[in-house]
């Protein structure tokens, strides 16, 4: 084919792609505009069932009560694609570059911080906004600062220390929804007044499972152990 | 237009943008970048409209669900990131061209 005839088939692919694109889009605009003003969804059964659920905070109540099993599921989620990236290859030991002197002295005041703040979200989760995912989220944050701070990861930590947290999470939730199936009957079911608490432990392993794992995602490729090199 | 309807239409233009993006690049990057600003419309959207109830208070389960689809994303951005490191090292480049798919 002509360079011309290949010029004037690509640009019709691409007008006739930026059509569809916009009549889909004005497809959904339509579908939005149609929706009614006011939709109460599921939040007044969650208001009445919020004496039980064992925290003040809707979002968390939904998570780690009402819909508890989405959130377990979820932490499956985050586990098969921390093992998706690990089968890919192995992570190298070194750095390529050496971390930058102002990085390394931000990071040392940083990740204290960071860390305290995870735990502040985590326990702040039960009454307002924040819980397990968000201060996963601050505590990896901390944890890929310390990443690129450092010339090389902790290898001595990357063998079973680090398994065990990566497992903490998704092992707690399970383990307490297992025992609540003997306990009261149905898996993930809460008794009245040991919610809150039993929304604490597993939140808390979340976090730093969650943490860890994102943090380990940013190696890239399986984590190398043994003793220290 | 209610600040719901705004927040929710600015959520279909980014998925509508993000969709040509996906489809035109053929850098393996820029797709998953792409996907990502998807993603993020779809969150704008289910965010926008768990906020027409008549109190205060949002509806809590599109929250819930988009707190952990942000990490779920971004795990999946991880794994998508490193199958792209994976198919640079063997094929030498970031695309999936004619050659390789056979």
């Amino acid at each position: 084919m002509s360079v011309a005839g290949r010029r004037w088939r690509f640009l019709l692919f691409r007008w006739v792609l930026i059509l569809l694109l916009l009549a889909m889009a004005g497809g959904l605009g339509y579908a939005l505009l149609s929706l009614p003003d006011q939709a109460i969804g599921l939040s007044e059964q969650v208001g009445t069932n919020m004496e039980t659920s064992g925290v003040q905070n809707p979002v968390t109540a939904v998570l780690l009560n009402f819909r508890g099993y989405d959130t377990l599921l979820e932490m499956a989620v985050l586990l098969v694609a921390l093992l998706g990236v690990w089968s890919l290859g192995a992570a190298e030991v070194h750095r390529k570059v050496d971390p930058e002197p102002v990085l390394s002295l931000l990071v040392g005041g940083l990740a204290p911080v960071m860390i305290l703040m995870a735990g502040y979200l985590l326990w702040v989760g039960a009454n307002a906004p924040g819980g397990a995912f968000q201060a996963g989220s601050v505590l990896a944050a901390a944890g890929i600062l310390l990443l690129l701070s450092s010339k090389r990861y902790p290898v001595r930590l990357m063998g079973w220390p680090l398994r065990v947290v990566l497992l903490l999470g998704l092992g707690a939730f399970t383990v307490v929804g297992m025992i609540l199936l003997f306990v009261s009957g149905g898996f993930l079911q809460y008794p009245s007044g040991l919610a809150g608490a039993l929304i604490l432990f597993i939140e808390a392993a979340a976090t730093l499972s969650i943490g860890v794992t994102l943090a380990a995602l940013f190696l890239g490729g399986r984590p190398q152990s043994g003793p220290y090199r | 237009m209610s600040t719901v309807l705004l927040y929710a239409l600015t959520g279909t233009g980014l998925f509508t943008l993000g969709l040509y993006a996906l489809i035109v690049h053929a850098h393996l990057l820029r797709k998953i970048l792409a996907i990502n600003v998807m993603g993020s419309g779809v969150f704008l959207v289910l965010v926008a409209l768990g906020g027409r109830t008549s109190g205060a208070v949002p509806d809590p389960v599109p929250h819930a669900m988009v707190i952990t689809g942000i990490v779920v994303a971004v795990s999946a951005t991880a794994l998508a990131l490193a199958l792209l490191l994976r198919v640079q090292a063997a094929t030498g480049r970031a695309e999936l061209t004619e050659e390789s798919r056979e």
